[in-house]
């Protein structure tokens, strides 16, 4: 039987699980909110790499075919973001009964009514959005968190209410999502995916019902690929669907790592310091790495790496998490976006403006107060973005310095924004031939290096 | 809970010296007694005793207020007397402790000085220190001893010269005032020939961690090592006593393979030899230690037990010539010692007791001590590939003391030592 390994990285704001097969290739990942309930948190994180792999595996089972076939690519895509779909309905369905039993708990008459009206509403609404929104993967770029979404979609609904029932709705909200977010919903992945392509094969049946000029290439291109193709596409997948949805995902071995990693369900011969993960996940993606970088939710964390990825000496924030993840989601309430529009905004910045960076409260009051004086938003955010890094910069000197090759990882490395002033301050202060590295699995460097200890001490 | 650990002949004696001590301080005022405030860095005890006075060390008072969770009111008490947080907190809380009646750690009253003798080794607070105090009590006399940084890396003879002509002509003057007594040579060379004897002792009970196991932890049960060469007892009967009582005990454990004792019993199995730099934290030292013991963690040597004298590198008090020892004495301390110094130092320490890591405990209020800690640390990883790590915590102030930042810190570094050991142990 095939061996696998899992990582699981309890981080302060997310969770993250990695799975990697006996080379150490990554084959699935999964990634939540942390919540009050970190068994929840872990177990989600570790249920979505768990279901990722599958898909991962028939991937590569079918990787000729979607090597040769963009059909064949599109439809797994879409089968994928399907059964996501599924389970944040299925989240919601529950969502919904709790809201009920809220409204029951909490109000009496008129208002119970009125607000149980507002709900099914609400309800109705974001249920067939959030279903377009996944099949056109314009989620991607957004936080994919099930309290996120709905929150979003709510809050919007909210707004279109009258002011007296802004407060009672957001008292529903926040008493029903808290106790949702922490039961352990539970899927069967079988189900799921034949009940994902059951509805795809519903969506498909329409294009095939459409005349060509309906769906043009200039509404999905990749669409009319699976035009009049569906049907067989289906019928040569679902054996393979039928072996991935039994094959047993065999964990060898696991090991938890990040803040919470105390409080992990796991032996203490299984748990790892975050530090060790991070570097050790950081240097077998860029073996050649030396410094790791590593800006997460709360911690900022430098360390410095031997040849074999083992750690020689670290440091790290210890009174203050101004200029982590944290701090950017409290700039964005400040400036009510969301936290993935920050760095975009500020890269439209056309010169930066000045920001002390020493505390995260002050610097919102300072950002009221450039505000005032007329500053632009994205040249306020710029300056942010660089008081951040500069507070980076100063743990990296710290911790002795900047050694080729420098990579970077967490969270706040998909900022781009960020990203641009550690690339600048970093080539600046250390030199221009620092090789700079960053992954798109940057977030999941913690938990690959807990896998890959798993890996190690089976 | 702790188990009730049987106490060794050392520890009863020491015990009974430093209450003898607190005791004698208590009837200062009936016996006529003359009370001396000095520092423990560059320390000159010695002369002090051939006085006939009684030394107080306003830094030891204000760790054992931290370890009899004291020192927390005291801060605050000088806080609102107008001392800033920045300000260090050994001060804040001696201050707080006199602003309360200056009850010491055994209950008794802790006498006014009549002399506040000012040996400023390598610590510039102390100057604004013994400021404070004067305004506290208004009128006492004042000796200033200023010690020359080792600069450029070693004691010329101008700067003895220097020293020994303060002696002279400020201090001794002002002791004899003080005390009524004339500076008597031969006393002073007596008690300077049982110091030379506590110098040899503490040397080579510091020695003992070349052993594995190691028998002592040279940092937590260190501070307790050096308490009576800095609390008084350097030049006396007494400590030569304790020094080779204790030696003695060591040399036992040694013959026993018997490792460090630690308030749980003894450490079982030696997993991690650490060389620190810094002080201890005092107010949860029992926690602090704690995270070391439990991990399997000794302390082979640290830079803390060398602040009262540094006697590695070879220096021993001569008693037939007194006031250069005791000049020279000064000038060694390990925070007069430059950078490049301590880094030498901390090396050897390193590489004589084959340490597995170097670590650093950055004392928030402490400057003396802070300054450099980061260069130090990072020329010592480069020059001895050792891994490194750095914590953060306070001296006697128990609101910067963070439990969890600390133990995650520290785990850190001990799976980094582990991995290290694992890997190169494969190769």
């Amino acid at each position: 039987m095939k061996k696998y390994f899992l990582g699981i990285d309890l981080g302060s704001t997310t969770s993250k699980a990695i799975i990697i097969d006996d080379r150490d290739t990554i084959i699935g990942r999964g990634i939540t909110n942390t919540r009050a309930n970190y068994t929840v948190a872990t177990e989600i994180a570790r249920l979505e790499a768990i279901y990722n792999a599958r898909f991962s595996i028939l991937k590569m089972k079918l990787e000729d075919e979607i090597e040769s076939k963009p059909e064949y690519k599109k439809y797994i895509k879409d089968v994928e973001a399907v059964f996501q779909y599924l389970q944040f309905k299925r989240r919601l369905d529950r969502l919904n009964v709790q809201f009920r039993d809220t409204i029951e708990e909490t109000f009496s008459g008129e208002k119970r009514e009125n607000i149980s009206g507002y709900i099914t509403r609400i309800v109705k609404e974001i249920g067939p959005s959030i279903l377009d929104e996944y099949l056109n993967g314009s989620l991607g770029q957004k936080n994919q968190f099930f309290r996120d979404i709905v929150s979003e979609k709510y809050n919007k609904e909210v707004n279109l209410l009258s002011k007296e029932y802004f407060e009672p709705m957001m008292l529903v909200y926040d008493k029903s999502i808290t106790h949702v977010e922490n039961e352990l919903t539970e899927y069967n992945f079988r189900e799921l995916v034949y009940q994902s392509m059951e509805l795809l094969n519903d969506k498909y049946a329409q294009i095939d019902e459409s005349a060509p000029d309906e769906t043009g290439v200039g509404f999905d291109g990749e669409l009319n690929l699976l035009k009049g193709n569906y049907k067989h596409i289906y019928d040569s997948l679902k054996e393979h669907i039928s072996f991935v949805s039994n094959l047993d995902i065999h964990i060898s071995n696991m090991v938890g790592t990040g803040y919470g990693r105390a409080l992990l369900p796991f032996p203490e011969k299984s748990i790892r310091s975050e530090i060790l993960c991070h570097a050790f996940g950081a240097h077998a993606v860029f073996p050649n790495t030396r410094t790791v970088l590593d800006i997460g939710g709360q911690d900022t964390k430098a360390i410095q790496v031997d040849s074999h990825g083992l750690v020689t000496s670290f440091y790290m924030n210890d009174r203050c998490a101004a200029g982590c993840g944290r701090y950017l989601g409290y700039i964005a309430d400040e400036f009510s976006i969301s936290l993935n529009e920050l760095g975009p905004l500020a890269i439209e910045a056309t010169h930066e403006v000045n920001i002390c960076s020493t505390c995260t409260v002050f610097a919102a009051a300072e950002i009221r107060e450039l505000l005032n004086v007329g500053q632009k938003r994205s040249d306020i955010l710029a300056g942010l973005h660089r008081a951040i890094v500069m507070r980076a910069m100063s743990l990296l000197a710290r911790s002795g310095g900047v050694r080729n090759e420098f990579t970077f990882t967490g969270g706040v490395a998909r900022n781009q924004a960020v990203l641009k002033y550690v690339s600048e301050l970093v080539l600046k202060n250390y030199g221009n031939d620092i090789k700079i590295n960053v992954h798109t699995d940057s977030i999941f460097m913690g938990a690959l290096g807990g896998a890959m200890f798993a890996r190690r001490s089976n | 809970m702790a188990k009730e650990v049987a106490k060794e002949r050392s520890m009863i004696i020491q015990k009974e010296m430093i209450t003898g001590h607190f005791k004698e301080l208590g009837a200062a005022k009936e016996t006529g007694k003359k009370v001396v405030y000095t520092f423990v860095p560059g320390n000159i005890s010695e002369l002090i005793l051939s006085f006939g006075m009684l030394p107080v060390y306003p830094e030891l008072n204000a760790l054992q207020s931290g370890m009899r969770k004291k020192s927390g009111d005291y801060i605050r008490d000088a806080e609102q007397h107008g001392h800033s947080e920045d300000v260090c907190t050994y001060v804040k809380c001696d201050v707080g402790m006199m602003l309360n009646g200056n009850i010491g750690p055994t209950g008794e009253k802790i006498p006014k000085p009549d002399l506040l003798l000012l040996s400023y080794t390598g610590c510039f607070t102390f100057l604004k220190w013994f400021e404070t105090l004067e305004r506290l009590y208004p009128g006492v006399p004042v000796a200033l001893l200023h010690t020359p940084y080792q600069e450029a890396h070693k004691i010329t003879p101008e700067m003895t010269a220097y020293m020994v002509k303060q002696l002279k002509e400020e201090v001794i003057p002002k002791m004899e005032q003080v005390s009524g007594n004339k500076y008597d040579e031969e006393k002073l060379k007596s008690i300077l020939r049982n110091s030379s004897k506590v110098e040899d002792f503490i040397v080579k009970i510091f020695d003992t961690t070349k052993h594995r196991p190691s028998p002592i932890d040279a940092y937590f049960a260190g501070v307790y090592y050096i308490g009576p060469i800095n609390s008084g007892f350097r030049g006396t009967p007494e400590a030569v006593d304790y020094y080779a009582e204790l030696y003695k005990e060591i040399l036992t454990r040694i013959d026993k393979k018997l490792g460090p004792i630690t308030p749980e019993g003894e450490m079982e199995e030696e997993r991690f030899r650490l060389v620190v730099e810094g002080p201890p934290n005092w107010t949860h030292f029992r926690e602090f230690w704690k995270l070391f013991y439990d991990m399997g963690a000794v302390i082979v040597a640290s830079s803390y037990t060398k602040v009262g004298g540094v006697y590695d590198m070879g220096f021993r008090v001569n008693p037939d010539k007194p006031l250069e020892s005791l000049a020279e004495y000064c000038m060694n301390c390990y925070t007069n010692l430059n950078l490049q110094q301590r880094v030498e130092l901390l090396s050897k320490c390193i590489t004589d007791y084959q340490a597995d890591g170097f670590l650093v405990n950055s004392i928030k209020s402490c400057n003396s001590f802070s300054a450099g800690q980061l260069m130090i640390m990072q020329q010592l990883e480069r020059k001895l590939e050792i891994p490194t790590g750095f914590i953060e915590s306070d001296l006697v102030d128990p609101r910067y003391f963070s439990y969890s930042n600390i133990k995650n810190r520290l785990e850190s570094f001990f799976q980094m030592l582990e991995q290290r050991k694992m890997i190169l142990t494969r190769q």
